[in-house]
């Protein structure tokens, strides 16, 4: 058996003519917490859903522990998610329902377990992400930072096999950042399970991660364990990680020459 | 010229892909077993929501409307010295027209419009998208029961339009104008039949109940998740289903009513 969780295989993914996604080949290795990086716009979020399967690729596999997951049928495919969790940018709580309730969502659907036993579950992984006390709370009195956690509760609840984090790090203060970063490592330790780290938030992720891959423009440009991608001699990696502003990821968007764009040059 | 033709090419394709992606919609939402897991509960929230908030609206509407038709009804019989057909004259028009129809226009504007915006916000904030992710299709648990709730909802809203309708009717041509009651409640009762006028007032109010909520579902779930997307989108529900009941409602005059 392979010791990759998931197996990209010339992944192609375009929409209209933008091609967002050009041939990748990305393993993901079980058990380990596994970064792709880059900036805005490179595909990141466009690769969780084709690995979640709500998008599907123009060429290519997705295998995920050996089934190729775009070739499922509709139905097929909502089965194997329950071995999946994600934790979306905005959160996703279901506004209608109250912490608890999101958090036993999945639970409720998928098992038929006592009511008694759902309790204690919730309340186990409403802990774990220290929110026990928010259980009544309803989604729109909870701050960012608590919904997000108030998420991951929901995204581990029936214990994953593989569990995807879209830009968990955006838009948190830095206490916020840094509980959620110990809480992917140690879900990831005391789970056992396979994480996916979608970030643009190098110095986060780089502390928890055991292997990253660098996209850029729907390729991948670098790959490696972090060490090896921060001292990467690559111009494209290295203006990507230390932040410049020009380089071989262009400041300007495509456009004219700028002297005739300004007529410049009748003058 | 060619520009033209081209715009109107894709124009045509773009309406018709439309079409197809409301079909599989509506196809996947209702095929397929009835999952017991979410109880009867989803569904009777629902029915509460389209149903039970509608309720005002069509309730005021009706009385307002019986209450005009009355007026307008008397001042014409009268002229002839036939005003105790006033009963007749509003039963029939309500309900074979103007229950179904304007029933179902307010159903469009008022629970319409709020499940496209609610169905929209759900896809911006990624609910939909958590819910595939959880393992949960929701064509099944969001799309299905607001389609049932809108459909078993729409013929009983039309239905309550009528008798306050009738009501409002007797009050402004009864109480008010004079019309004697038993010529009023008699001649309706000799001239509404049960087959011809109330059941084919349900049948369109239950037509025009799957063509609004399907309308206002898939204008939800194909919305553009952005602000302006979820205006546009609820904005279509409204002017969509509107133009569809009335035409609907020609369409099955004919075939009920038509001449021979």
């Amino acid at each position: 058996m392979s010791t990759n969780c998931v197996e990209l295989r010339g992944l192609t993914f375009s929409r209209g003519q933008r091609v967002i996604l050009d041939s990748l080949d990305i393993d993901i290795p079980r058990g380990k917490i596994t970064a792709i990086l880059g900036p805005s716009g490179c595909g990141k979020t466009t690769l969780l859903r084709l690995i979640g399967s709500q998008l599907r690729p123009d060429q290519g596999s997705i295998l995920f522990e050996g089934t190729d997951i775009s070739r499922l049928r509709r139905q097929e495919l909502f089965v194997l998610r329950e071995r999946m969790g994600m934790l979306f940018q905005s959160g996703a709580l279901f506004t209608d329902l109250s912490v608890f309730e999101n958090v036993a969502f999945p639970l409720r659907l998928h098992t038929d377990l006592p009511e008694s036993m759902i309790r204690d579950l919730v309340l186990i992984k409403l802990h774990a992400v220290g929110l026990r006390g928010a259980r009544d709370l309803m989604p729109a009195e909870l701050s960012g930072g608590m919904s997000r956690r108030a998420a991951l509760a929901r995204a581990i609840i029936l214990d994953p096999e593989l569990i995807m984090y879209d830009e968990p790090f955006v838009g948190q203060d830095p206490i916020f950042a840094g509980v959620l970063r110990d809480l992917i490592k140690r879900i990831n330790e005391a789970m056992g399970c396979t994480c996916i780290i979608v970030s643009h938030d190098i110095a986060e992720t780089v502390s928890i991660s055991d292997y990253m891959y660098v996209l850029s423009e729907g390729r991948i440009i670098g790959q490696g364990a972090p060490d090896a991608v921060m001292n990467s001699d690559d111009a494209r990696v290295r203006q990507f990680l230390q932040g410049l502003p020009d380089g071989p990821v262009p400041f300007h968007y495509p456009a004219p020459d700028y002297r005739s764009d300004l007529q410049l040059e009748e003058m | 010229m060619l520009s033209y033709l081209q715009r109107l090419g894709r124009t045509g394709l773009d309406v018709a892909a439309g079409f197809g992606r409301a079909g599989i919609l509506l196809a996947q939402a209702v095929w397929g077993p009835i999952d017991w897991r979410y109880g009867p509960g989803l569904l009777l929230r629902q029915l509460h929501f389209v149903g039970v908030y509608s309720l005002i609206i069509i309730v005021v509407s009706g009385v307002l409307i019986g209450m005009v038709l009355a007026l307008q009804g008397y001042t014409v019989l009268v002229r002839f010295g036939a005003e105790s057909a006033l009963g007749q004259m509003v039963s029939l028009t309500l309900l074979r027209e103007l229950g179904p129809v304007v029933a179902a226009l307010l159903f469009a504007g008022r629970a319409g419009s709020a499940l496209t915006a609610e169905i929209g916000l759900m896809k911006t904030t990624e609910q939909l998208a958590a819910m595939e992710m959880i393992g949960v299709d929701p064509l099944r648990r969001v799309a299905r029961p607001r389609l049932l709730a809108g459909i078993i909802a729409m013929p009983i809203l039309a239905q309550v339009f009528n008798m306050v309708a009738i009501l409002g009717a007797v009050g402004v041509g009864v109480s008010w104008l004079g019309v004697d009651a038993g010529s009023f409640w008699s001649n309706m009762q000799q001239s509404v039949e049960l087959g011809e006028d109330v059941m084919n007032g349900v049948i369109k109010a239950f037509a025009f109940g799957v063509v609004v909520t399907w309308i206002a579902v898939f204008e939800g779930f194909d919305a553009e998740p952005t602000p302006e997307g979820i205006s546009t989108a609820t904005t279509r529900t409204v002017v969509y289903s509107s133009l569809a009941v009335l035409a609907m409602d020609f369409l099955l005059t004919a075939i009920m009513f038509g001449v021979d």
